[in-house]
């Protein structure tokens, strides 16, 4: 009978210390920046499935979408992540944009009208994170201030951030750039869609995971 | 030089005494309703980051109820206190605890007004539509 209890004992201990617990990481950024060919590159390596669609057409992401139970084995390290993807924040949205793009009237004024629904939806589910990956493109001027907002909410959240600078295969790709705007931070220079400098992305997501 | 096609444009200027006490909901209101209102505004000192993430929320809702509204321009240029020694930035800083960060400026505007506000921490540029 005390055996019996003792391997009872034992099993609960060990389920509630291999439990890892899961970190929810959003991904944040203006549009276009590539957060969900970030995430979909992340849950591809490591779940075998994307997280959404990506398109050259802004805001395509209008909804925020999730990955749960993501594992990442890092340097014989495994942490599991909830993989937030959220849509690109920005102050206007004008669904003439749309129709440069080749959209029908119709269908740009339905995308502009989820797309400020979108922008309301990402700065509501801020306060959800736990760490966030903003996802800024490395070929266009740091100093927007889009991104000083999203990174200024973050820091008055005191929610660990790293800056992530992708689309380091352009050629106008400046990750210099974005490292001298934002010092406080660190940053990593990536292209999420060639698949560029991933492990030294995965290794700062792990520094970033310590201090949640 | 270029012909420029501008023919009005309408500047409104709020010292930061007028919106200090003002709440959240309220600084934002005010901006908004100028705004819409085709006014440029230019507050002495800067909305906190909280501040600036609703403005951006009201500003969305406001896209989806209003006809021809597409949205705003915000910009904010502050002081540069980087370079400075050690004494001046806990200077700015005390300043900034005791009333807030009036040494920036914030420039607001609708998107129908202007295109772009262009931004790099020692000048800010404004460009028309």
């Amino acid at each position: 009978m005390i055996r019996i209890l003792k391997d009872f004992s034992k099993r609960i201990l060990a389920t509630i210390f291999r439990r890892k617990k899961e970190i929810k990481i959003g991904f944040y950024g203006p549009p276009n920046a590539g957060k969900t060919s970030l995430a979909n590159r992340i849950c591809k390596d490591w779940t075998g499935e994307e997280i959404g669609v990506v398109s050259k057409i802004p805001h395509e992401t209008r909804h925020v979408q999730f990955k749960e139970k993501v594992e990442i084995k890092h340097k014989g390290k495994t942490l599991t992540f909830k993989i937030v993807d959220t849509p690109g924040i920005a102050t206007k949205i004008d669904y003439e944009d749309f129709i440069e793009f080749g959209m029908k009237k119709g269908d740009s004024k339905k995308r502009a009208k989820e797309a400020t629904q979108g922008i309301i939806e990402s700065i509501q589910w801020l306060d959800d994170m736990e760490a966030i990956v903003v996802v800024l493109d490395s070929s266009e001027n740091p100093f927007s201030q889009v991104n000083i907002t999203i990174i200024g909410n973050i820091a008055a959240r005191k929610m660990p951030v790293l800056i992530v600078a992708n689309k380091i295969d352009l050629k106008k790709a400046d990750v210099k750039k974005f490292e001298s705007a934002f010092p406080e931070y660190e940053v990593v220079g990536i292209s999420a869609k060639e698949g560029i400098n991933m492990e030294e992305f995965y290794e700062a997501l792990f520094r970033l995971s310590k201090k949640v | 030089m270029k012909n420029l096609k501008l023919k009005e444009l309408s500047l409104q200027v709020i010292p930061f005494s007028e919106i200090q006490n003002m709440g959240i909901s309220e600084r934002v209101k005010k901006i908004l309703t100028l705004v819409l209102g085709n006014k440029i505004v230019i507050i002495h000192g800067r909305l906190r980051a909280e501040e600036e993430a609703r403005l951006i929320e009201d500003t969305m809702a406001l896209v989806d109820h209003i006809k021809n509204f597409k949205g705003i321009e915000l910009a904010v240029i502050e002081p540069n206190v980087k370079d400075q020694g050690m004494l001046m930035k806990a200077k700015y800083e005390i300043a900034k605890r005791l009333v807030g960060d009036a040494n920036a400026l914030t420039i607001v505007g609708p998107a129908s007004v202007i295109r772009e506000i262009k931004r790099d921490p020692k000048k800010i540029e404004l460009l028309l539509k």
